[in-house]
């Protein structure tokens, strides 16, 4: 019984990191009605430029403000320069490219540091908390994990309620012609919306990157992992994709408890597949086909 | 207000508009017609920068529009409701009308309640989704979102689509009393000749891409063999 | 391009007679850099009829060569047939895992198959870990490579021999895939891929071509999954990465996406970048580091620029640089539609 609540609660922590990439997924879709395969090596750079913060002798905390920064800036760079010209082209162009990019950056970092692992520091303790003379599989960073993926939901669902960026980013995403003939920059909110993928994307990478070490293709499972959340949740809402996140994380610890830690990416293939085929939409989507 | 000079326009291969060329007046409902086909939708869209044209030259007062972004072209004063109305039904009535005037700053609220005063059904169902709405509502909503820019042409796609004849009416109604009353100038299509032409200033008829006819409303109504050949009665 | 038997065999006859006397002249360095150049066009080929034929895209054909290579083996392992038919079954356990994957991927669109292969590439390897008795675990599985015929003579090169095999079974390879291509099937697979409801109401089984697509291309990924044991007699996780999926996508990709010639050109692409990558580092005296990942750069450049640049590939910008110096010839004709053609003005 206690192996159940250390694998339902490891489950949570690790889905709120899935949630928060399957959220810059959501988001990327949204905007441009892309999958950003690149997403991994985008939050792999970010995080690397954040271990490299703190390697230098910086505070934990200035290396997740610029881990951010970093990822706000990138997003923003790589829809404007190379998103921009296939967003109205054939899915497959994209497709291609986003993988392209993928490798690109791999490629890029493990020129700059190499594929050595390098160990990245927790935020805070990751020791179990103690619970009835026993250390539950739940530590104080796990629990800041959950809080601020959470705290990065209610912003954005905050955010597209409550201001004009909101509107506008869901009126671009509903009908993105009529949305210009209102003279909303519809170009402008795609980078916003990649932007803001970015953000939440490298809020997992560092997050993720004390259990994973980091290294060029230490966050290819984490983009699967966050791929099928996503999947799971439908593309369209942040909150399908906390839902997907939480879901999948209890499935995959199970599955790692239960089976073995390297059927987990096989097990996340599973789902995935099981999920498209049964609701290929999603558990949330409203099955919009988009129009303009 | 509006020159068009022998503009062109084409999907492919396929032309939809083969040297257009017209004038439009300020304060003045310019009603354009003809059969389906004859690139009435593709006019607006051209002019509104939806689409670029192949050749010709669009100004608005003088100044040369024809190469600038959608964007741009309606913070000059160029409000399109395109063919279809394009209401965003996954938004609600007020979020809609906002949209309209985002651009202007003030969240958009500036002058909705203007628009509420105009559209007192509208005022009843802000807080609802703009699907609940019925076809006239829609339209309505449509055509207050183009007005929350202030602009001063509008482009309207084929308002009276679909509704009841007393519905569009209404409509008609409308339009011309906002040229009167705010000198609005209005670029409106038409597959309903007679209802445009009874509040328009002037008409315009297309074929196949080209001017058939550009004359005062009385004339053109009067036309019978103009009737038979592009309008359909 | 509708080339009959007769023509294909021909063409691959003359092939192989110019690849037997290449071999001659090789190196035995070389003879294994051709040996890599021939299973890379197996599964570029193959991969090239599921994408650039019928429009699926995978980014699990990595894994799939994996398959290959561990079915190889443990064929190998437990009985000793001729090699030929050790091949035929890798190709056969590889395209049985086609079919599951095939099934599951005619129900998927475009990136959400990319997305589920991708889940497929990042998993599979991890299996040889966990069943690590039977699989071999991270350090793989080794198997003697094979013996020339005594025929030969005793001092036969082992390196042209497995150039031999590697290159006669690309030959095989290209005459059944030139057939399939130019044939109903590979009608079917064009009609879906440009169209799948058009393709839908003239009668084709929308989901029955796209398996077989994948079915094809996963016996060929299978096939070369085989050959690559041959050549370097090992089968290790660590040969069938994500990024090996995303080479074999490169070399489609480069090699115009739809064409067999384009994949053999792609394949050879495949072994001369890496080539060509560690001599210029070493000329550059560049760190250790930027070599290693020189080439897997290039390709991510290549893959980006060439979707930016000529979603067709080389061999479909040429045809467009020409299209475009006949046009600028005649001002108001309306040139070809690209396969990436874009009507509205963006943004």
């Amino acid at each position: 019984m206690s192996r159940f609540l250390d694998l339902t609660l490891n489950g949570i922590a690790n889905g709120a990191i899935y949630a928060a990439v399957a959220l810059s997924l959501v988001l990327v879709w949204r905007a441009t009605r892309i999958l950003n395969f690149a997403q991994a090596g985008m939050l792999m750079l970010t995080t690397f430029i954040a271990w490299a913060v703190v390697d230098s002798g910086a505070s934990y905390w200035i290396g997740f403000a610029v881990a951010l920064a970093s990822g706000l800036v990138l997003g923003a760079l790589v829809e404007r320069i190379v998103i921009r010209r296939v967003e109205g082209a054939p899915a497959l162009n994209a497709v291609i490219v986003t993988i392209g990019l993928l490798v690109l950056l791999q490629a890029l970092a493990g020129m700059i540091w190499g594929g050595n692992p390098r160990s990245f520091p927790p935020a805070f303790s990751i020791r179990g908390y103690e619970v009835g003379g026993r250390a539950v599989l739940f530590s104080p960073f796990d629990l800041f994990t959950v809080l601020v993926v959470a705290g990065l939901m209610l912003a954005l669902t905050l955010l597209f309620a409550r201001t004009s960026l909101g509107l506008r980013m869901r009126a671009a995403a509903f009908a993105p012609e009529v949305s210009r003939l209102l003279g909303v920059r519809v170009g402008d909110l795609y980078t916003v919306g990649w932007a803001l993928g970015s953000v939440a994307a490298s809020l997992a990478g560092v997050l993720v990157a004390p259990s994973v070490f980091v290294s060029p293709n230490a966050f290819d499972a984490v983009l699967v992992f966050g791929f099928t959340a996503a999947v799971i949740g439908g593309l369209e809402s942040p909150l399908g994709a906390l839902v997907g996140g939480l879901v999948l994380g209890l499935a995959l610890s199970y599955v790692s408890g239960y089976g073995g830690a390297e059927l987990v990416t096989l097990g996340a293939l599973g789902i995935l597949v099981a999920v498209l085929m049964i609701r290929p939409s999603g558990l949330f989507s409203r099955a919009q086909a988009r129009r303009v | 207000m509006l020159a068009v000079d022998d503009l062109q326009t084409a999907y492919g291969p396929v032309v939809a508009l083969d040297g257009v060329s017209f004038e439009v007046a300020p304060g003045s409902i310019t009603a354009v017609l003809g059969a389906n086909g004859a690139g009435k939708t593709s006019l607006l869209r051209t002019l509104s920068g939806v689409v670029r044209a192949r050749a010709g030259r669009i100004r608005l007062d003088g100044r040369s529009i024809g190469h600038l972004p959608v964007e741009r072209i309606v913070r000059l004063g160029i409000a399109h409701v395109p063919e279809g109305r394009g209401v965003i039904e996954e938004l609600g009535v007020e979020d809609n009308l906002r949209l309209g005037g985002l651009w202007r700053g003030h969240g958009g609220r500036e002058g909705l309640e203007g628009i509420y005063e105009l559209f007192p059904r509208l005022r009843d169902r802000r807080a609802h989704a703009a699907s609940t709405l019925s076809g006239g509502e829609r339209q309505m909503l449509a055509i207050g979102r183009a007005l929350m820019s202030r602009p001063r042409l509008l482009l309207l796609d084929e308002p009276s689509l679909g509704l009841a004849p007393i519905v569009a009416a209404q409509i008609m109604a409308l339009l011309r009393d906002l040229r009167d009353r705010t000198e609005l100038t209005v670029l409106l299509v038409e597959q309903n000749a007679r209802a445009a032409l009874s509040i328009a200033d002037r008409g315009i008829v297309l074929s196949l891409g080209r001017v058939v006819a550009d004359d005062d409303p009385s004339t053109l109504a009067a036309d019978t063999a103009l009737h038979h050949a592009y309008l359909g009665y | 391009m509708s080339r009959s038997l007769p023509r294909n065999a021909a063409t691959a006859v003359a092939a192989g007679l110019a690849l037997f006397v290449l071999t001659e002249q090789l190196s035995e360095y070389d003879n294994l850099q051709l040996a890599t150049m021939a299973y890379y066009f197996v599964a570029v080929a193959g991969l090239t009829v599921l994408t650039g034929q019928n429009g699926q895209i995978s980014l699990g054909h990595g894994a799939l060569m994996g398959v290959g290579a561990y079915a190889t083996v443990k064929i190998q392992e437990a009985v000793s047939w001729p090699l030929a038919v050790v091949l035929l079954g890798a190709s056969l356990v590889a395209a049985i895992a086609g079919v599951l994957a095939g099934a599951a991927a005619a129900r998927l669109r475009g990136p959400y198959l990319a997305g589920a292969t991708l889940a497929l590439a990042v998993g599979l390897p991890a299996l040889a870990t966990r069943f690590s008795g039977f699989l071999g675990g991270s350090n793989g599985l080794v198997v003697a490579p094979p013996v020339p015929p005594g025929w030969l003579g005793a001092t036969f090169p082992l390196e042209r021999w497995q150039a031999w095999i590697a290159c006669l079974a690309a030959l095989v390879v290209y005459v059944l895939l030139a057939n399939l291509v130019r044939s109903g099937y590979g009608r079917a697979f064009r009609a879906v891929r440009d169209d799948e409801i058009a393709a839908q109401l003239s009668g084709y089984h929308v989901a029955r071509t796209q398996v077989l697509a994948f079915v094809v291309s996963a016996a060929c990924a299978g096939l070369a999954g085989g050959l690559l044991v041959v050549v370097t007699s090992l089968a290790a996780p660590g040969a069938f990465p994500l990024s090996l999926s995303v080479t074999l996508l490169t070399g489609v990709v480069l090699g115009g996406s739809g064409s067999l010639a384009g994949a053999a050109w792609g394949a050879a692409a495949l072994v001369l970048v890496p080539t060509w990558a560690d001599d210029a580092s070493k000329a550059l005296s560049l760190s250790s580091n930027v070599e290693a990942n020189l080439a897997l750069a290039i390709y991510g450049v290549v893959l980006i620029a060439v979707m930016l640049v000529a979603p067709g590939g080389i061999q479909a910008a040429v045809r467009r640089l020409v299209a475009f110096a006949l046009r600028a010839a005649q001002p108001h004709a309306r040139g070809p539609s690209s396969w990436a053609h874009q009507e509205e003005k963006p943004s």
